[in-house]
């Protein structure tokens, strides 16, 4: 059965709290080329949602134009109950972003960096956090070299700091572990998944990792040729398609074995 | 974690942007020495065609701070125009512009720090060819100008400024491949400018495009005020009406190309 691809990833739990993402009619050409075709999802709070989907699926069309690096033709945006862009200076202070195809700074060190950042994120006591963050994300011991001259383990760790500098309340994750080593990429889920444990935060994250994201999503929304195609916990979608893992589910996908 | 009140314009971020450019600029020798060698070059290079033409032109003998005072203010018009520009290529080469536009840094935030790290790079640029110019030709800008110094400075570091937000835009929406104009565009303004020589010296037909460009009038305020003695209000009042519908160009320019550029897409892809 197809689910109905419009409701609630998870149904939030009860009260007034307004969604984490709600976005509806969504769509972004690029000339001819269709990059994004009318998406319709909500995903509520305190939950870690996957987007997942072949190269050229809309993915980071679709996270550019959430966080309002990209302008959609058409349909509506909610981040945290305001609506974006116009509301875009409600909301960015509650909300962060990492992804490996964006840098910081390389001569700058990691301390002058996430300085840089907790005064943009307007934080009162930067040099308390900046000390949290190295001891969380093992940090210590780099806070002073130039972040151009650390290996990029260390440097996905120091994005990762910049990200969570100001205790997001949503976090985007575009390929969070692209380009680590598999020791480098699960001590980094290990932090993402104590730091959201403690923080009870929402994680939006586009990935290529099967595994990652059969590690840390409680639901994966799935892209094919800029649509929302199906949707549901790994473990739906594993029942649903048949299959033992969710690397065989993308295949299906991206390979055009099932119709949607 | 305690976080301050979201504000319409918040001093903490404007001065995490100057921060981060002071960071680069401070903490290196070379970049500091690159800052004056170009104002110090130009300086000397004119300061000994001006001893060299006291022997022969009794205009020069009168005014012979001319080329030098010309060349420095030139210099703070070019570099307040670089400084913008150099702190938006920064962050393309760095990849990382699109940090800063999804933190809560508002564009105007993200221009006055570049302005106040553009003014610091014309300080110590100009001011340290300005400083070399006294043991090496026995010039004092300042007393050369006299307070009128003051506001020819102002005038043309907001016109570089102004350049500087074209420019940036034209980068954003067209990508590094244009930041050649960085470095060369303003000076298709410097013959127009008369910048060394009175505009009734260019073509008829092109003084009146000559007198739209703020600098034209300060350049030749400079002239007035060091040939013939004296402060010339009018001309001055006209640079501040030209510079005015510059900045306001400049302004409308940068966010027409930015919102061209976010629509695009494009805030994403810069980088090298």
């Amino acid at each position: 059965m197809i689910p109905d691809l419009a409701r609630p990833a998870l149904r939030p739990s009860k009260g007034v709290i307004a969604p984490a993402i709600e976005v509806s009619g969504l769509e972004k050409r690029f000339g001819a080329v269709v990059a994004v075709a009318g998406l319709d999802f909500v995903v509520p709070r305190d939950r870690t949602v996957a987007l997942l989907g072949p190269n050229g699926a809309g993915k980071t069309t679709t996270i550019a134009m959430l966080l309002g690096l990209l302008e959609p033709d058409r349909g509506t945006i909610r981040l945290l109950g305001h609506e974006m862009p116009k509301s875009r200076y409600s909301v960015l202070p509650r909300v962060n972003f990492s992804s490996p195809y964006l840098d910081l700074p390389l001569r700058l060190t990691v301390r002058q960096n996430l300085r840089v950042y907790a005064d943009l994120y307007g934080l009162e006591e930067p040099a308390q956090r900046i000390k949290q963050l190295a001891a969380m994300l093992d940090l210590d011991d780099l806070l002073d070299r130039p972040v151009g001259k650390l290996s990029a383990g260390q440097k996905t760790r120091v994005h990762l700091a910049k990200a969570l500098i100001n205790d997001p309340e949503l976090l985007f994750l575009d390929e969070p572990t692209a380009s680590l080593d598999p020791d480098s990429a699960d001590r980094l889920r290990g932090h993402l998944e104590r730091w959201r444990a403690a923080r009870g935060a929402t994680i939006f994250l586009a990935s290529h990792n099967m595994a990652e994201v059969e590690r840390l999503a409680d639901e994966v929304l799935l892209m094919k040729q800029g649509r929302l195609i199906d949707r549901g916990s790994p473990h739906e979608l594993l029942a649903r398609y048949g299959r033992r893992t969710l690397e065989e589910v993308f295949l299906d996908v991206a390979r055009n074995r099932r119709q949607w | 974690m305690s976080r301050s009140r979201p504000l319409l314009l918040s001093l903490r971020r404007i001065r995490a942007i100057f921060r981060r450019h002071a960071y680069l600029v401070f903490a290196s020798w070379p970049r500091l020495l690159e800052l004056v060698y170009w104002p110090a070059v130009q300086m000397t290079l004119w300061g000994y065609l001006t001893l060299f033409l006291q022997q022969e032109s009794s205009l020069v003998a009168r005014a012979s701070g001319l080329f030098l005072s010309a060349v420095l203010l030139w210099d703070t018009l070019f570099r307040g125009q670089l400084g913008v520009a150099i702190c938006f290529l920064e962050e393309m080469y760095a990849r990382h512009l699109a940090h800063l536009f999804v933190s809560p840094l508002r564009p105007f935030e993200l221009l006055i720090a570049v302005f106040a790290i553009s003014l610091v790079r014309v300080l110590i640029g100009v001011g340290g060819a300005a400083l070399l110019a006294v043991p090496l030709f026995g010039f004092v800008l300042p007393q050369a100008l006299g307070w009128a110094l003051v506001p020819f400075f102002a005038v043309l570091v907001m016109f570089g400024w102004a350049i500087g937000l074209i420019i940036v835009g034209l980068v954003l929406r067209l990508g590094l491949a244009a930041e050649s104009l960085a470095w060369g565009a303003i000076f298709f303004l410097q013959p127009i400018s008369g910048v060394y020589y009175p505009i009734q010296t260019l073509p008829s037909f092109v003084q009146p495009l000559a007198w739209c460009l703020p600098s034209a009038a300060i350049f030749e305020g400079m002239r007035t005020v060091l040939v013939q003695g004296r402060f010339d209000p009018q001309l001055f009042l006209w640079a501040i009406a030209m510079l005015a519908l510059w900045l306001v160009g400049g302004a409308l320019t940068f966010l027409a190309l930015f919102r061209s550029a976010r629509r695009l897409g494009l805030l994403m892809q810069v980088g090298e």
